[in-house]
């Protein structure tokens, strides 16, 4: 197995520095965008779109492509930004995100080349996932799907229907990835809807189950690089995270949820992040 | 119609390898044959409708036609939203299919009928609505319903409902299906209350009433051309259907006529009057407490006609 190190860690570690930059900067031209969702996740992202998805910038949708839906949908910002990067389409689109009369709005769009599935509404991920790893049983195909989820969406009763089914049918090539940020769209989780003890409801839901920390690469790219995590069950990745990661005014913030950069704010997160405006 | 639908539905899928069937663990003493037969292309999701359209969507996206099978509003109303932002929005190949349309399951109770789909079905973009009337259609219609690409609400009826048609019809999503000419009203039905609008037609020529009879079996899209028609010549509509009074059948012929018509017509839509059921009752006794028996709906028609 390569592990993330030396020069391809420094690689990650920059890629996800423009990519926070970008997240702020294209924020602040859009006037929102959710963007302590889009940071939470961004090493997430970069070690599925550099690393582990089989997926063909210049053909979407090769039949034989890894699946992966974006199930927090308000998070769309930050795939579209790794879109763009890894060449789906180009790069000044980003420019148009929240303008009238283009496809990139807040909640992530199947009209934007590389995404699989819409959504916006939570729960909806998960099964549609289901019904495409289901498919590769039916169809005895071998991609994989993966479905990366807020800790927020867990509240919503069909995941745990999804949940249960998958179970059922034994679906390995099934990976539910939860960025595990604590904060949901009125509070903290706890506060709310405890989720836990999470590990052990997916495991005596028999799926697989392995926590990371969503912000370390060895440990993303250890877990993603080693799926199933059990032969005959779908696995779940819980990855903790920070809401906001990686620029303070915003770390670990209810605000961030809502929020965009104004324009002070955004020459502050690239000082931060040690990017030049 | 339910055994007409099924069997449809099994002689289908052995011809047609897409054709993948969900359930939310409903069809038993029906779907057991098509299990056997089809294990690979059968699922039982539970109790979860929400997920079973999840998973149908999916598998829609990857080339299936797939149907989604329960009764009454569990595959519809308890999932809307799934059918609005996977099915629709997305366009996919699923097929909301309901046994026990309207007040088919009489005595089970409110939580049974399914008296708002029509209304809530048709308001979804790129969703076909159908509602055939007896074994005749409901085969036609399963057939066309699978060889369209893209979203269907099929509302089948029960069990035990008489045959409208005599022999097979010549079947086209959106083009109705005209039973009876006649020249002093134009009765519109939709789905297994058919049989009583053709009894009522023989009640109303017994009063010397001569009325067309006409089968919309598809609501959406609806059949402009022919309600345009039978204004014409009429100039007296009357729908009947076995549905709230709201947006349903009536509702959408009254869209048509409030677009089309030049001069004044009689029109007058028959269903349940936007209320629940508040007493116990069998199909037919409930069809007749909100006046859907054959002899209510002459005697409304009657009504009419005279004002």
């Amino acid at each position: 197995m390569d592990v993330v190190a030396g020069e391809q860690l420094t690689n990650y570690q920059n890629i996800a520095k423009r990519i926070r930059a970008q997240i702020c900067r294209i924020s602040n031209i859009g006037e929102g965008g959710h963007i302590g969702s889009c940071l939470s996740m961004v090493e997430l992202l970069i070690v599925l779109y550099y690393k582990i998805l089989k997926v063909d910038p210049k053909h979407p949708d090769w039949s034989e492509r890894d699946r992966f839906i974006l199930s927090k949908g308000h998070g769309g910002l930050g795939v579209y930004i790794i879109l763009a990067e890894r060449g789906f389409f180009p790069k000044d689109w980003l420019n148009d995100f929240r303008q009238e009369g283009s496809h990139l709005g807040d909640h992530i769009s199947y009209l934007v080349p590389g995404v699989e599935l819409s959504t916006g509404s939570l729960g909806h991920g998960l099964p549609v996932a289901v019904g495409m790893a289901l498919n590769c049983k039916i169809r005895k195909k071998k991609y994989r799907v993966f479905v990366l989820m807020g800790d927020g969406g867990w509240d919503e009763g069909s995941n745990w229907e999804a949940a249960l089914f998958a179970a059922q049918h034994h679906l390995s090539n099934l990976v539910a990835i939860v960025d595990y940020n604590n904060i949901q769209a009125f509070g903290r989780n706890k506060d709310i809807i405890d989720l836990e003890p999470f590990a052990k409801k997916f495991e005596s839901f028999n799926w697989s189950v392995k926590e990371i920390n969503g912000h370390n690469f060895q440990e993303i790219d250890e877990a993603l690089n080693d799926l199933p995590l059990e032969n005959g069950k779908p696995s779940c990745i819980i990855a903790h995270t920070l809401k906001g990661k990686g620029i303070s005014f915003l770390e670990d913030t209810l605000g961030s949820h809502y929020k965009y950069c104004n324009d002070e704010e955004l020459v502050e997160a690239y000082k931060e992040l040690g990017v030049i405006l | 119609m339910r055994n007409a639908f099924n069997k449809t539905i099994l002689d289908l899928t052995k011809k047609n390898d897409r054709i993948v069937l969900l359930t939310a663990d409903m069809g038993y003493g029906q779907l057991e044959t098509f299990a056997q037969m089809f294990p690979g292309r059968f699922y039982n999701v539970g109790v979860a409708e929400q997920n079973m359209t999840g998973i149908a969507s999916g598998l829609a996206m990857e080339g299936n036609i797939v149907i989604t099978y329960s009764i009454g509003n569990f595959p519809t109303l308890r999932t809307l939203e799934q059918i609005r932002n996977d099915v629709c929005y997305h366009n996919l190949n699923v097929k909301i299919v309901i046994i026990g349309g309207g007040l088919s399951y009489g005595v089970l109770g409110v939580s049974h009928h399914s008296t708002e789909d029509l209304a809530i079905m048709r308001a979804l973009p790129n969703m076909v609505v159908v509602s055939p009337c007896d074994c005749y259609e409901a085969k036609a219609a399963a057939e066309a319903m699978i060889e369209y690409e893209g979203p269907v609400y099929y509302r089948c009826g029960y069990k035990g409902e008489k045959d409208i048609h005599q022999k097979p019809v010549d079947y086209k999503i959106g083009r109705s299906i005209k039973i009876r000419d006649g020249c002093d009203a134009t009765i519109i039905f939709a789905g297994s209350i058919g049989y009583n609008v053709l009894l009522a037609c023989d009640l109303l020529l017994k009063r010397g009433i001569k009325s067309s009879l006409i089968s919309m079996h598809t609501l959406k899209p609806i059949d402009a051309g022919a309600i345009s028609k039978a204004a014409e010549k009429t100039r007296t509509i009357i729908t009947v259907e076995e549905h709230n009074i709201l947006g349903g059948l009536g509702g959408a012929v009254a869209e048509v006529l409030a677009e089309i018509c030049t001069e004044r017509i009689k029109f007058k839509r028959i269903g349940i009057p936007d209320v629940y059921a508040t007493e116990i009752g069998s199909r037919d006794w409930l069809l007749t407490k909100y006046c859907m028996s054959p002899l209510g709906i002459a005697e409304t028609v009657t009504k009419v006609l005279e004002s």
